[in-house]
């Protein structure tokens, strides 16, 4: 009987094959008292050295399998079986309790676990715990004479079903047969799920039955897109599942041949896809997706992730980073953006009948000068290792964006007189999230270098629906023609003057508004890096004149589900 | 004895790799060698010591080591910590 289980999608892909169950030998003992301790000593010590020996083959293997940066993690368990302190605590154990030396062995190891698991707010120390039960099963196996199960004699293909791979279960997979893992324990960052995606093999972790539900050399489908596994199916399940992984490889390709490709539609206009990030640690996915740009760096978890107010020093090294890792491609920072929903543990701000249309974001920058200076020092110094790009959030009237740029030649003249490096070409910007913003576009058009629309606030202010309260969730509609008419105006009297629009909201890689934004003929769109290769995909097979036609009847209809239907049916037919 | 301050920058602290090579060059020496972070002394030679701390960036340890060779050992230590990117 076919039979479908769940969990946590960890590495992209469809994979069919049977099962093989990697799971431990009993490894049970009875907590005994002994009288010759020397003995026991002598027990320990050679299931240590019986343990390096294994770690140092599987180590070996590692590194021809995977290389020697994933083998690392070996060197790291053979220097823990090295650690005189862990050897010394379980020798004393022995001693003072005069057990066996498996008992002194778990309950030493078991406060170690016990300790890294504890360490909730170090997710990479919580992961540890692994290490450490993955080379206690080890001395545990030789004390025992009982023999790991051997992944390394696999021969034929298969998926791996386990409770949970430890670092040395996967060195010794062999990627031309291991076609995929489904695991009972696990989340994303799990040694399992990145062991899966480092060898782009399909898995889906956290299911917590697969073990138990899974027998040995049934037929299982591990639908890794979607965080599935399908025991037993029948041939018409396997067919279809076959398609679903084939299509993917197909798009993953297609994606993959993107990377470095411009975004050009199919009647050769060139826009830029570009991607929105929180901090310096989103540039890996940055880059691995191709963007041609940040088109959104959110200041604000620089002050949100600490416990003060960030400093120009680490402010600096943060844009810093960003500005380098981009190698000259052009980084919009928005400056601080707190309040609304957002929270200072160290600045206090006054609670607020209607916190969204508040005191926040530039409204605060303009307000507490001092902490404004600061980001813009930091900013401007960056500037000199890259393309900078500043736009201010929440700006409502042209008096605002010359306060701040007034603020920010300042700034900028303190620091040429400190003969401080940077680039004299910062372009200002000002996001388009406040109706009265978009509608004096005109206006702000001639005095701005850039616009970014803000498309979630824009929704919220527009429709005047708070996006956290779910009674009005119905209200977000990113389609309505009253949003479509805003964006038009916008991007219409940016290119007036010359001017440069990107959107960095939701709808920049939302497949409905891409098409729409393409026809209205904006420049850049940003979006999370892992939407943008799709994203890219979608345009290259757009035609501009089609989508101006679409965009232009979509602005005529009445409502957000028509033109959804509209974009819908006219994309689906190409 | 010799002691030295360590400010470390890297991204995810001390963790597993970095870990491993201290204690790897710690355990070169003949020097007791010893790591304080907030009021707490670990064997610099014990890597669960090491990882029992979860020393995480922007904190500041202190390396002691006393022994014949002391001097040499908080070169080395100091060595690896900029390699690694540990400290600055």
């Amino acid at each position: 009987m076919t039979k479908k289980i769940s969990g946590i999608a960890a590495s992209n892909g469809v994979a069919i094959a049977k099962a093989y169950k990697l799971v431990d030998p009993d490894l049970s003992f009875a907590k005994t008292s002994i009288t010759d301790v020397d003995a026991e000593k002598g027990r320990l010590n050679a299931a240590f050295d019986a343990s390096k020996e294994d770690l140092t083959k599987i180590k070996a293997k590692a590194v021809e399998n995977l290389g020697a940066e994933e083998a690392e993690v070996f060197e790291a368990h053979l220097t823990i079986l090295s650690d005189p302190e862990l050897v010394g605590a379980i020798q004393q154990q022995i001693e003072k309790d005069q057990v066996n030396t498996e008992t002194a062995l778990s309950d030493v190891t078991d406060g170690y676990i016990a300790m890294f698991e504890a360490m909730t707010d170090n997710a990479y120390m919580q992961e540890r715990a692994a290490d450490i039960r993955d080379i206690t099963k080890r001395v545990l196996s030789h004390l025992l004479n009982v023999t790991l199960p051997n992944p390394a004699l696999i021969d034929e293909e298969v998926v791996i079903i386990a409770k949970d791979l430890t670092p040395s279960d996967t060195a010794q997979l062999d990627r031309k047969f291991v076609k995929g893992f489904v695991t009972d324990l696990g989340g994303r960052t799990s040694h399992s799920s990145i062991m899966a995606r480092t060898l782009e093999i399909p898995a889906v972790v956290g299911t917590e039955v697969a073990t138990t539900d899974i027998a040995e050399n049934e037929l299982v489908i591990v639908d890794g897109l979607n965080g599935h596994a399908i025991i037993t199916p029948d041939d018409a399940t396997v067919a279809e599942y076959q398609k679903i992984g084939d299509d993917y490889l197909a798009q993953k390709a297609e994606w993959a041949r993107l990377k470095d490709e411009p975004t050009t539609s199919a009647d050769g206009v060139k826009v830029m896809t570009g991607a929105n990030i929180g901090t310096p640690k989103d540039l890996a996915a940055v880059l691995e997706n191709g963007a041609e740009g940040i088109g959104l760096y959110r200041t604000e978890f620089l002050y949100m992730d600490s416990s003060e107010m960030p400093s120009e020093e680490d402010q600096f090294e943060a844009y810093k980073t960003v500005l380098e890792g981009m190698s000259g491609k052009p980084v919009t920072v928005r400056t601080m953006d707190i309040g609304g929903d957002k929270k200072l543990p160290y600045m206090p701000l006054p609670e607020e009948e209607n916190p969204f249309l508040g005191y926040r974001a530039l409204r605060i920058s303009l307000d507490k000068t001092d902490m404004f200076k600061t980001q813009l020092r930091a900013l401007i110094r960056a500037s000199a290792f890259g393309t900078l790009w500043i736009m201010f959030p929440m700006v409502a009237t042209l008096p605002e964006f010359r306060s701040a740029k007034a603020i920010f030649e300042l700034v900028k003249a303190d620091l040429k007189s400190e003969g401080v490096d940077f680039d004299d070409n910062i372009k200002l910007g000002i996001m388009i999230e406040i109706p009265s913003a978009a509608i004096l576009a005109d206006k702000f058009a001639k005095e701005v270098d850039f616009f970014s629309i803000g498309t979630n606030d824009l929704i919220q202010y527009t429709m005047a629906a708070d996006r956290g309260n779910e009674k009005v969730a119905y209200l977000y509609q990113p389609y309505s023609p009253s949003i479509l008419r805003l964006i038009k105006r916008t991007i219409d009297c940016a290119h007036k003057e010359g001017k440069f629009v990107a959107v960095c909201g939701e709808m920049g890689g939302d497949p409905i508004a891409v098409p729409l934004l393409l026809g209205l003929g904006l420049d850049e769109f940003s979006m999370s890096a892992t939407s943008i290769l799709q994203a890219r995909s979608l345009i290259k097979n757009l035609t501009t004149t089609d989508m101006q036609a679409l965009a232009n009847k979509a602005l005529d209809l009445d409502t957000n589900d028509e033109v959804a239907e509209l974009v819908k049916a006219a994309t689906t037919n190409n | 004895m010799e002691s030295r301050n360590f400010h470390i920058v890297a991204e995810s602290g001390i963790h597993a790799r970095p870990a491993t090579l201290l204690v790897q060059t710690a355990s070169k020496f003949s020097a007791d060698i010893t790591l304080a972070y907030e009021g707490k002394d670990v064997n610099l030679k014990s890597i669960m010591g090491v990882m029992s701390l979860g020393v995480g960036q922007g904190s500041d340890v202190v390396i002691s080591a006393n022994g014949s060779d002391e001097a040499d050992a908080i070169a080395a230590i100091e060595d690896t910590m900029k390699k690694e990117g540990l400290s600055d």
